[in-house]
């Protein structure tokens, strides 16, 4: 009997390893999930980018359905993503509110000189105080925010063509046949 | 055109392994010579065509044909031509075409080498060998051809992982796999032994260098990859208990274990059903590294493609070859028993706690890779384990091991005696205790410095004296035999790496600074003036380079050149400089520049003064050097009459008596 031994405690082993594979077929073993989807988004306050003087609250953009975009000059994925925020970001129906985090002033206009600017709105958190309210753990991060102010989706990591057709297009599909 | 041949290469090759296993199996079984025979050809056949898949693979990327998938997505036209047959293993596809050649380059020497052994149990182990491949085979025709087409063809390819582009990564997975695929036989030789139920320990002692050189390759790999993550990861570290990493750390203990448990069996006939569990765990351990780092079960840094189906197809196979030992084992292992009792004080005893020590620490690492799996099957959310539960564990269990090694030669087969124990007690204790004293005054009392003095001086000093016994008590030339001077070679490499250890890890000094082009940081007693940044270009990349200059008490020690390399297609590399020494590692890396459009500006920089660093590859090395010095022993080299070299090796002190005969 003690001579099975080996052979029951490996194919434990195969078992869990079974249950590793269909779990990974089930989750995304990146994804972390946020505790504000489907949730209303934090409120803020924050300076817009080029007028630093004027505030843009959460209440100044209910109403109409937006595309929050984190993103750094000093954000090497950023640069990656900017392209695809470029071409696609006309397509996409919704505003594009772009979110300077964490980021000098100067240095974001002028990476936004050099790489163009596809935001419709821009706001700065130079202290990054608000992004932890909407739990940012780094740059780039895209939240869409229904007319309600409800976040609808969230994606953390650069958007590709791939994640905006597979599922940032669907999300605001849904979400623009459900409120019209 | 071509790359279809390779693919046919493949498919032929399984066909040959399949002849190779399932032939040789019948024949042995029935004892049909001429099945038996069909061995040897179909593994030299096997193995031509194999080479020939492999040939074509690196051909192709050496005139760039991007028409294969796998050479598009892994080289471009900048890529130099040394990186370009190093990106033949640089992906999924590829390294497991790399697996196989190896696996057959195994099994054609051992095909070669196998001349005298009993035509059965040759027949049977070769057949093991084919049955491996045709598993290996299988998996890269059906789940992961390098071979596919891309069309339309592009003009240009994506990139090898810059990460890769080093000259340690190009010779890393080879090594690795060396040592991998090298504990295959050991393995064959446990299965062909359980088939035939009968262990000669005459065979056992041909198995012995086989093993002895996969553990060598293995840890030579390990030290390249060590290495490798310490120059090029920029984080300063040289292990960092990830779970690839761990996934070749595990078949590296059983692989001591069974390199000592394989010597006891040799010798006197004991311990024989533990060898032939440890072979057999120490290559399911390669294999189940190969499965963990290509499943996806474990998300890692260096995890390969996760594919769910590659997952199945390797659990599977993976569920055939160990479920099917092991249960071979619980059935047949009663059979092959026998061997000499010995008393509690003896070489066996010692051997034995050893290998437990390394069993349970496998065991340990084992468990904490898998950790984060268990927690979601219990559903205990996520949960990793890391370097804390490693770093307390993994030493504790290597203490006994460090205290009693230098105790092991000095017993004797049986039954040992006390009193020379004791005399070595007093002398390695006493120099260990002395030189920590003094090393005390020198490390400012950082407790881990000082126990790395004293492992370092109790292991050479425990080496040393059972080199001058020798020296005393044996006839001249045969004071040191290949496997002696392995042996001693590779417990002196333990106390090196130890102290290395020790050392790096309690004396190491580093700062994230951020410098101005003329400021100067001291480290160490090293002053590290930074003289700004300009560009820089390579074959296929370029390069923000910084100019740090050393100095120590005004004389100029080294010029350092750290930089920030950007490839084609926007990655960007660190490349740490390094200026190593005996005694002391100088390390910059660079991070970013405080002002991203000026980078003559000032830059944050990270500096590290690491003594002794080096002390851990060196160990290492010395290991791997006695695994390999170990494996020339002429006692080793078959020879008919097992009788007559019984009596040869009774004057040498050694007793062997051959339980079959």
């Amino acid at each position: 009997m003690s001579r099975l031994l080996p052979f029951i405690g490996f194919m434990l082993l195969v078992g869990l390893f079974g249950f590793g594979i269909w779990w990974n077929t089930q989750h995304d073993p990146n994804a972390i999930p946020s505790p504000l989807l489907d949730k209303p988004a934090p409120t803020f306050n924050l300076p817009q980018l080029y007028e630093p003087t004027r505030m843009v609250s959460k209440a100044d953009l209910l109403g109409k359905p937006y595309l929050l975009n984190v993103f750094a000059s000093w954000c090497i994925e950023c640069g990656v993503e900017h392209p695809v925020l470029t071409a696609e970001g006309p397509t996409l129906g919704v505003q594009l509110v772009g979110y300077n985090y964490k980021d000098a002033p100067d240095d974001a206009k002028g990476w936004l000189a050099k790489h163009g600017n596809p935001y419709d709105l821009l706001i700065a958190d130079e202290p990054g105080h608000t992004a932890i309210d909407f739990g940012v753990y780094g740059a780039p991060e895209s939240f869409l925010i229904d007319a309600k102010g409800v976040i609808r989706y969230k994606h953390i990591g650069p958007l590709t063509p791939d994640v905006v057709a597979k599922e940032l297009k669907p999300a605001i599909a849904a979400m623009l046949k459900e409120a019209p | 055109m071509t790359p279809e041949l390779g693919q046919l290469a493949l498919i032929l090759a399984m066909l040959l392994a399949l002849a190779q296993s399932v032939l040789p199996l019948v024949g042995a079984w029935r004892g049909n010579r001429a099945l038996m025979a069909v061995a040897r050809p179909a593994a030299a056949g096997q193995a031509v065509f194999v080479a020939m898949a492999f040939g074509i693979l690196a051909w192709a990327f050496l005139r760039f044909d991007f028409s294969v998938q796998y050479v598009a997505d892994n080289s471009n036209l900048a890529l130099p031509w040394y990186y370009r047959i190093a990106a033949v293993w640089g992906a999924h596809e590829g390294s497991l075409l790399l697996w196989i050649l190896i696996l057959n380059v195994w099994t054609v020497a051992l095909a070669a080498f196998s001349q005298k052994l009993p035509e059965v149990f040759a027949s049977r182990v070769i057949a093991v060998m084919g049955l491996i491949a045709v598993g290996f085979l299988a998996f890269i025709i059906f789940t992961s051809n390098p071979f596919g087409r891309l069309l339309p063809m592009p003009g240009d390819g994506a990139d090898l992982n810059p990460v890769l582009q080093d000259p340690g990564m190009t010779f890393h997975p080879p090594m690795l796999y060396m040592g991998y695929v090298g504990f295959s036989v050991a393995f064959a030789f446990s299965i062909a032994a359980l088939l035939g139920g009968e262990l000669e320990q005459a065979w056992v002692r041909w198995a012995r260098p086989w093993t002895n050189v996969a553990w060598a390759f293995l840890t030579c790999g390990i030290v390249a990859g060590s290495w490798w993550a310490y120059a090029e990861l920029g984080w300063g570290g040289w292990w960092f208990w990830d779970p690839v990493e761990n996934a070749s750390f595990m078949p590296w203990l059983v692989g001591v274990a069974l390199i000592h448990a394989q010597a006891v069996t040799e010798k006197r006939g004991s311990l024989r059903a533990w060898t032939i569990l440890l072979s057999i765990f120490a290559f399911s351990l390669s294999l189940l590294g190969t499965f963990l780092v290509r499943s996806g079960v474990l998300t890692s840094v260096h995890a390969f493609a996760s594919d769910p189906r590659r997952g199945v197809f390797i659990l599977a196979f993976l569920t055939i070859v160990v479920g099917g030992s092991l249960l071979l084992y619980a059935l047949r292992a009663p059979k092959v028993l026998g061997g000499k009792p010995f008393k509690v004080v003896s070489r066996e005893t010692a051997l034995l706690i050893s290998n437990l020590m390394f069993a349970v620490a496998a065991a340990m690492v084992l468990l904490g890779t898998l950790f984060p799996l268990i927690g979601d099957a219990l559903n205990l959310g996520r949960i990793s384990v890391g370097p804390p539960y490693f770093g307390f564990l993994f030493p504790l269990l290597m203490l006994p091991v460090v205290l009693l090694l230098p105790f092991g030669p000095f017993l004797r087969w049986g039954k040992g005696d006390a009193p020379v124990l004791k005399q070595l007690l007093l002398r390695a204790g006493i120099a260990a205790a002395a030189c920590a004293i003094v090393a005390a005054f020198f490390v400012d009392g950082q407790p881990k410095a000082i126990a790395g003095v004293a492992a370092l001086v109790w292991l050479t000093v425990g080496v040393l004296l059972y080199a001058l016994k020798r020296w005393r008590e044996m006839p001249r030339g045969r004071r040191y035999p290949a496997e002696m001077a392995g042996m001693l070679l590779a417990h002196l490499g333990v106390g090196v790496f130890v102290a290395g250890v020790l050392l790096s890890e309690s004396l190491s000094v580093t700062r994230d600074v951020r410098m101005a082009p003329g400021e100067t940081q001291h480290i160490g007693n090293y002053d590290f003036r930074f003289d700004g940044v300009h560009h820089t270009t390579g074959p296929n990349w370029t390069a923000d380079q910084g100019v740090v200059t050393v100095t120590r008490n005004g004389s100029e020690t080294t010029v350092m050149h750290p930089q920030k390399r950007t490839y084609p297609r926007g990655q960007v590399q660190t490349e740490s400089a390094v200026d190593a020494g005996v005694t002391r590692d100088l390390y910059v890396a660079l991070g970013e520049p405080m002002d991203a459009n000026d980078i003559e500006g000032a830059w944050a920089l990270r500096l590290y003064y690491k003594p002794f660093i080096r002390w851990i590859w060196a160990g290492g090395l010395l290991m791997m050097l006695g695994g390999l010095v170990c494996a020339t022993d002429k006692r080793f080299r078959i020879k008919r009459s097992a009788k007559a070299e019984a009596g040869a090796e009774a004057a040498d002190g050694l007793q062997i008596q051959e339980t079959r005969a």
